[in-house]
C-alpha cells in the first residue's frame, strides 16, 4: 500500500466517531431517498400497469335508469372507445359471526365473463356462473377482514329481500384500489365490501332487465375528457343522470393520486433536508482537517506531489465516509421500504406490490449523497491543493483576537478568564461560530417539526372527534325521507338524541374551477355536527346562503360575499346561484353547508331528510342495531367511534410512524452536529487548554472552558432552532393540506420544549465524552508538537 | 563582487551552473506594510558543490531556498535551473521539477504525524523514478532501528534525520537543507552533516544548507553570507574539512 493511502486510513480511524455520526446522517438521508422514490415508483407503475392491463375506464356516469338502447348512443359519442353499462345497487348485509351492519356497493358484470371495462383480477375461484343467479365475487379486502373463502355464504338484503348468496371468488377491481364507502374516509374493510354479480339476477331484483343505471367508458387516445363528460350529461340527463365525472373524481383513483403527491414532496423535501446537513457537516469537519493539516499538504507538495494528488486524497477520505453512508442508507432504505410496501398492500389492493431496488434510483440515491459531500468538501480541498508551498510551510501567524462585542457591554468584573476566553474563542470565527449554530438550529428545527407532528395529528383528531363530529351513529336513509322520522327515531331503545340532514350531491364553480361534493343541509344550531369557526367556536347557520370548508373556498378561490354556481346533481338538476356567507373550519374531509329548509326549498322539495344522527345509550347498543337494522328505509348504519379508531389506526401507521422515525433521524443529526462541534472545539484547543493546565488551571476549570464553549453554541442557536422549526412545520402544514385531511398548525410550547431537551441532552453527552477525552489527553505531547 | 573570486576552488566541482539568480527580489504585502525579503540577489551555484548560507534571522535565507526549490515565485528577477527558466514555469511545470530534482529538508522537521518513520520516507520514494529504499535511507542517518515508530515516539534530532533521509531517499540533483542540524546537539549534528556530505560526495548531488553555526561554513566549497536580502559575502574555501573535524 502507498504510504499515501496508509496516512488516509489512519486520518479516518482518528476520525472515527465524527466519521461514524457524518455517515449516518447520510444513511438517513439515502434511505429516505431510496424509500420515498422506490415507493413511489413502484406504486405508479403498479397503478399503470392494473389499469391497462385490467381496462380502467375514464369517464364514469351515475343515473336513475336508462334502456340498454341508449348503449349504442352513448359509443358514437366522439371521443369515446369502449362503454360498459351496469347495474349497480348499495346493499346491507349480514356475515355469519359478526354482529355490526354492514353496508356493500353490488355491481353487474356480464353474465359469466369479464366486462370489457374494469375488469376483475381473480385471487381465487372464479367468477360468478353465467347459470346462476345466487352468486358473487367479493372483494379481496372484504373477504380478508371476515376470512371469506369461495363457497361461503352470505346474507344480502337485496330490494328489502334477505336472500342467502355463495361466493364465487375473491377478485381485485382497479377500481377499487382503495375501497372506501362513499362517503367516508378511510377504507372500513370489515363494515364495507364491494360484490359483482351477474347483470341478469342483479336487473330482475331490482327491476331494471333491459335497462343500466351506471355507465363507465374509456376514451380514445388523444380525446378530451371534458367534452366527453359534457356529451355524456347532456345525453344522460333525461334518464335521471346525476353529472359524469373522469378519473380525478373517482375516489379510488384521487386517494392514490394524492398519495402519490404527498410521495413525491417527501421524496423531495426529506433526504434534501438530510443531505445538506450532511453537507454541512463534511464542509465543517473537513475543512477543520485540511486547515489542520496545512503543512502536511505543503510538504507533500514540496515533494512534488501533484495537486490532482492531494485533492483525490482528501476527496477519497470524503469518499470512503459518503460510502460507509451509502452503505448504510441503502440496507436500511431496502429493509424500511418492503415494510412500507407491505403497508401499502394494506391500504391499496394492488395485485402485487412488491419493494424493488432499481438501479437508477440506487445510482441516484449515491448520486445525491455524492453531490451534497462535494457541495461540503469542495472549497476545503479547494483551498489546500491552492495553499502556496512556502507559505503553508511557516506556522500560522499567532491568531487576531479582539475583545468581544459582549465583553464591551457587560462590566469587566463580571467576566472571569475563562468566559472571557469563551467569548475571544468565537469571536475570533464568527463565521465559523454561525455556521455551528446554524447547524444545531437545523436540528433543533428538525426536532420541533418531528414534535410538531406527533402532536397535530392528535390535536386533529381530537378536533373532529370531539368538536365536529358529536353523534354516535349516523344513519343513512335509501331516499329522501319526511323529516318526521324524527319522532320515531326518538322513540328507539338507547336513543338520547337525534338530529336529521339532508345531503345531496353538487358540483360547485367558481370561475373555470369546480368540485365535486355534497350539501349538507342542517339546522339553525347543529348540536351533533358542530360548524366551527376560527376559534373553534361553533357557529350557527344563516337563514340563506352557502357555508364551505375553509380548505375548499381557498381552493375554489372564494372569499366570504362571492357567489358560488351551485349544480345540483340529482332530482331536477338545477342550477343556482348561492352567496358563500361563512366558511367552516374542520381538519378532516371538505363540505358544503345550509340550512336545511333552504336546501329543501332549492331542491323544490318539501321538509325530507336524508340521513338522520343519533346520540345513544351505549348499553343499549345492540338492541338498538337490531331495531334499526330491520326499520325498512335504512341504508347504512355508520358508528362514528369505529370511524374513528380506523383513522387513528391509519394515522398510527402512516403519518405518526413517519414522524417517529423522523424523530429519531433529527436526534441523531443534533447529535452528530453537536458532537462533531464539540470534537472540533477539543482539536482547535488542546494546546491552549493544556497551557491552562499547566499553568495551574483545575482540571474542571479547563472543562469548564470546553464546556462553556460549546454551550454558548447551543444556547444562542436553540431560539434560532424554534424559529426554523416553525418554518419546517409550516411547510408541512402545506405540504400535508389535502381534501382527506389538513393537520392544523398548532405549536405548543410542548413541541419546542421537546427539541430543547433533546438538543441540550445531545450537547451534554457531546460535553460529557469530549470533556473525558480531554483528560485523557497527553499535555506533554500536546505542547511539544508542533502545529 | 568579483566574479573570480567565487567559484570553488576544488576541481572536483565542475563549472555547470546549475542555479543562477539575477537581481532576485521578493516582497511580501502584509496589508499596509511591505516586506522586501530579498532586494535583489545575484548568485550561481555549480553542479556537486555543497554551498552553506549563513545570515541573521530575517536575512531571506529561506526566502531564497524556497524560490530555488520551486516551492515559491519571485516578486521581480530571474530565476534559472540549468536550461529552465523557474520564474516563468507554471505550477504544473513547479511540480515536476521538485518531484524530479529536488529534495528538501526543512527547518520545522515537518514530517506527517500519522505515519511512521519508515512511511514518512516511503510517501516520498512511492513518486520517485530511482529511488533508494526507505531502509536503505534511513540506514544512511543511522535510524535503522527507529524505522516503525511515529513522530510523536521519536526525539527532535530523530525527526530531523527522518526529515533528511525523505529528502535523500530519492536521490536528487539538488538538495535544500533549511537549518537542518537546528535543533540538534554537535555529536548528532554532525552524523547529520556526514550523511549530507555523503550524498554530495558519492552522487555528484548539489547540496545547499542554511545555518546560524559559522563552523559548519568550514565543510563547504564555498560559503554565502546574506545580509538584508542580499549577497554580502561569498567566501571560497581551499579545502573542505570533513564533518568529524568540526567542533562546536
Ligand atoms: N509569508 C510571509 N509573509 C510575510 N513576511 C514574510 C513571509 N515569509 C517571510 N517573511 C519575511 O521575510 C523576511 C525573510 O524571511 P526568511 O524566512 O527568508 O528569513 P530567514 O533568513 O530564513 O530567517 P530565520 O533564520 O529566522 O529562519 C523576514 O522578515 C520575514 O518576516
Ligand atoms: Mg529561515
Amino acid at each position: 500500500m502507498r504510504a499515501l493511502d496508509r496516512k488516509l486510513f489512519r486520518d479516518l480511524s482518528a476520525l472515527k466517531g465524527q466519521a461514524a455520526a457524518i455517515a449516518a446522517v447520510i444513511a438517513s438521508g439515502v434511505m429516505t431517498l431510496i424509500i420515498a422514490v422506490s415507493t413511489m415508483d413502484a406504486l405508479s407503475l403498479t397503478q399503470q400497469r392494473f389499469y391497462q392491463e385490467h381496462h380502467f375506464a375514464d369517464v364514469f356516469a351515475d343515473l336513475k335508469r336508462a334502456p340498454d338502447s341508449l348503449t349504442e348512443r352513448l359509443r358514437e359519442i366522439p371521443g369515446v372507445n369502449q362503454v360498459e353499462t351496469r347495474v349497480q345497487a348499495a346493499v346491507r348485509l349480514e356475515v355469519p359471526g359478526f354482529a355490526d351492519p354492514v353496508r356493500a356497493l353490488l355491481l353487474s358484470i356480464p353474465d359469466g365473463r369479464q366486462p370489457l371495462l374494469n375488469q376483475l383480477h381473480l385471487r381465487e375461484g372464479r367468477l360468478p356462473d353465467s347459470s346462476r343467479s345466487d352468486e358473487v365475487a367479493i372483494s379481496d379486502a372484504f373477504a380478508e377482514a371476515h376470512g371469506l373463502r369461495a363457497g361461503d355464504a352470505l346474507r344480502v338484503i337485496i330490494n328489502g329481500r334477505m336472500t342467502t348468496l355463495r361466493v364465487s371468488g375473491v377478485v381485485l377491481s382497479p377500481e377499487f384500489i382503495y375501497q372506501i364507502a362513499p362517503t367516508d374516509l378511510l377504507p372500513d374493510y370489515e363494515r364495507y365490501g364491494i360484490l359483482w354479480m351477474n347483470r341478469r339476477a342483479l336487473a330482475h331484483a331490482y327491476g331494471m332487465d333491459g335497462a343500466f343505471n351506471n355507465v363507465v367508458v374509456s376514451l380514445q387516445a388523444g380525446a378530451s375528457v371534458a367534452a366527453v363528460i359534457d356529451h355524456l350529461d347532456r345525453r344522460l340527463a333525461r334518464y335521471g343522470g346525476v353529472g359524469a365525472y373522469g378519473r380525478e373524481d373517482q375516489s379510488s383513483h384521487r386517494f392514490l393520486h394524492e398519495e402519490l403527491r404527498q410521495l413525491r414532496a417527501q421524496a423531495a423535501i426529506l433526504p434534501t433536508i438530510f443531505l445538506l446537513v450532511s453537507a454541512f457537516l463534511l464542509n465543517v469537519v473537513m475543512g477543520r482537517i485540511i486547515r489542520s493539516q496545512r503543512e502536511q499538504v505543503a510538504v507533500l507538495k514540496a515533494f512534488g506531489y501533484r495537486n490532482r494528488d492531494i485533492a483525490a486524497h482528501y476527496g477519497m477520505l470524503t469518499g470512503l465516509i459518503v460510502l460507509a453512508g451509502c452503505v448504510l442508507g441503502v440496507a436500511l432504505g431496502v429493509w424500511a421500504g418492503t415494510h412500507l410496501a407491505a403497508m401499502y398492500t394494506e391500504y391499496f389492493r394492488f395485485p402485487e406490490l412488491r419493494f424493488r431496488l432499481q438501479a437508477w434510483v440506487l445510482v441516484l440515491a449515491v448520486a445525491v449523497a455524492a453531490g451534497a459531500a462535494m457541495l461540503g468538501t469542495l472549497r476545503s480541498v479547494w483551498r489546500s491543493v491552492s495553499l502556496p508551498p512556502a507559505e503553508a510551510m511557516r506556522p500560522e501567524p499567532p491568531a487576531r483576537f479582539r475583545r468581544s462585542a459582549l465583553e464591551r457591554i457587560v462590566p469587566n468584573r463580571w467576566l472571569d478568564q475563562g468566559t472571557r476566553i469563551i467569548l475571544r474563542n468565537l469571536g475570533r470565527h464568527p463565521v465559523k461560530a454561525g455556521l455551528s449554530v446554524l447547524g444545531i438550529a437545523m436540528s433543533v428545527g428538525l426536532l420541533v417539526m418531528g414534535a410538531y407532528q406527533l402532536h397535530a395529528v392528535d390535536y386533529m383528531l381530537d378536533t373532529q372527534y370531539r368538536l365536529v363530529l358529536r353523534m354516535d351513529v349516523d344513519l343513512t336513509f335509501t331516499d329522501p325521507t319526511p323529516a318526521r322520522v324524527v319522532s320515531e327515531l326518538r322513540h328507539q331503545p338507547g336513543v338520547l338524541g337525534v338530529e336529521t340532514y339532508r345531503s345531496a350531491p353538487v358540483r360547485l364553480l367558481a370561475g373555470h374551477r369546480e368540485y365535486r361534493t355534497a350539501i349538507l343541509g342542517l339546522e339553525e344550531r347543529p348540536r351533533l355536527r358542530q360548524l366551527l369557526d376560527v376559534r373553534n367556536q361553533p357557529q350557527r347557520l344563516p337563514p340563506d346562503g352557502l357555508l364551505l370548508t375553509e380548505y375548499l373556498a381557498r381552493d375554489l378561490g372564494l372569499e366570504v360575499g362571492d357567489s358560488v354556481q351551485v349544480e345540483v346533481l340529482e332530482g331536477h338538476r338545477r342550477v343556482v346561484r348561492l352567496p358563500l356567507v361563512g366558511v367552516v373550519e374542520e381538519p378532516l374531509g371538505v363540505s358544503a353547508y345550509m340550512r336545511r329548509d333552504a336546501l329543501n326549498r332549492m331542491l323544490r322539495e318539501g321538509p325530507v331528510v336524508s340521513g338522520a344522527w343519533l346520540l345513544v345509550d351505549r348499553s343499549l347498543e345492540p338492541a338498538l342495531f337490531d331495531r334499526l337494522r330491520d326499520l325498512p328505509g335504512v341504508a347504512g348504519i355508520g358508528m362514528i367511534a369505529d370511524a374513528e379508531r380506523n383513522i387513528r389506526e391509519y394515522m398510527g401507521d402512516t403519518i405518526l410512524m413517519f414522524a417517529l422515525v423522523f424523530v429519531l433521524l433529527a436526534g441523531s443529526i443534533a447529535f452528530a452536529v453537536v458532537y462533531n462541534n464539540a470534537r472540533i472545539a477539543l482539536a482547535e484547543r488542546a494546546r491552549e487548554l493544556a497551557t491552562l493546565q499547566v499553568l495551574g488551571y483545575s482540571r474542571a476549570e479547563v472543562s469548564a472552558i470546553l464546556v462553556g464553549e460549546i454551550m454558548a453554541l447551543t444556547v444562542v442557536a436553540l431560539p434560532v432552532g424554534w424559529a426554523i422549526g416553525t418554518g419546517f412545520a409550516w411547510a408541512l402544514n402545506q405540504a400535508f393540506s389535502m381534501d382527506m385531511f389538513r393537520i392544523p398548525l398548532v405549536l405548543t410550547p410542548g413541541a419546542y420544549g421537546f427539541a430543547t431537551a433533546a438538543v441540550l441532552g445531545a450537547s451534554a453527552v457531546a460535553a460529557v465524552l469530549v470533556v473525558r477525552r480531554l483528560h485523557r489527553l497527553d499535555k506533554i505531547s500536546v505542547l511539544k508538537a508542533v502545529e | 563582487m568579483a566574479a573570480r573570486t567565487d567559484r570553488p576552488a576544488e576541481s572536483r566541482v565542475s563549472k555547470t551552473v546549475v542555479f543562477e539568480t539575477r537581481n532576485l527580489t521578493k516582497t511580501y504585502r502584509m496589508g499596509e506594510v511591505e516586506i522586501h525579503a530579498l532586494r535583489g540577489v545575484d548568485i550561481d551555484l555549480y553542479a556537486g558543490e555543497l554551498v552553506v548560507m549563513l545570515g541573521a534571522s530575517g536575512s531571506g535565507k529561506s526566502t531564497l531556498l524556497n524560490i530555488m526549490g520551486g516551492l515559491d515565485t519571485a516578486t521581480g528577477g530571474r530565476v534559472r535551473y540549468r536550461d529552465q527558466d523557474l520564474t516563468r514555469a507554471s505550477d504544473t511545470a513547479l511540480t515536476e521539477f521538485r518531484r524530479d530534482h529536488v529534495g528538501f529538508v526543512f527547518q520545522f522537521y515537518n514530517l506527517i504525524a500519522s505515519l511512521t518513520a519508515r512511511e514518512n520516507v516511503a510517501i516520498v520514494t512511492d513518486i520517485s523514478r530511482d529511488p533508494m529504499t526507505p531502509e536503505e535511507a534511513l540506514g544512511l542517518v543511522g535510524l535503522e532501528d527507529r524505522m516503525d515508530h511515529f513522530p510523536s515516539q521519536l526525539s527532535g534530532g530523530e525527526q530531523q534525520r527522518v526529515a533528511i533521509a525523505r529528502a535523500i531517499a530519492k536521490q536528487p540533483a539538488v538538495l535544500l537543507c533549511d537549518e537542518p542540524t537546528g535543533a540538534l546537539d554537535s555529536k548528532t549534528g554532525i552524523r547529520v552533516l556526514e550523511a549530507l556530505e555523503h550524498i554530495n560526495r558519492e552522487l555528484q548531488t548539489t547540496v545547499a544548507i542554511i545555518t546560524h553555526n559559522e563552523v559548519i561554513g568550514e565543510m563547504a566549497d564555498r560559503v554565502v553570507r546574506l545580509h538584508d536580502g542580499r549577497v554580502a559575502d561569498i567566501h571560497v574555501n581551499a579545502r573542505r574539512c570533513a564533518p568529524a573535524e568540526l567542533h562546536w
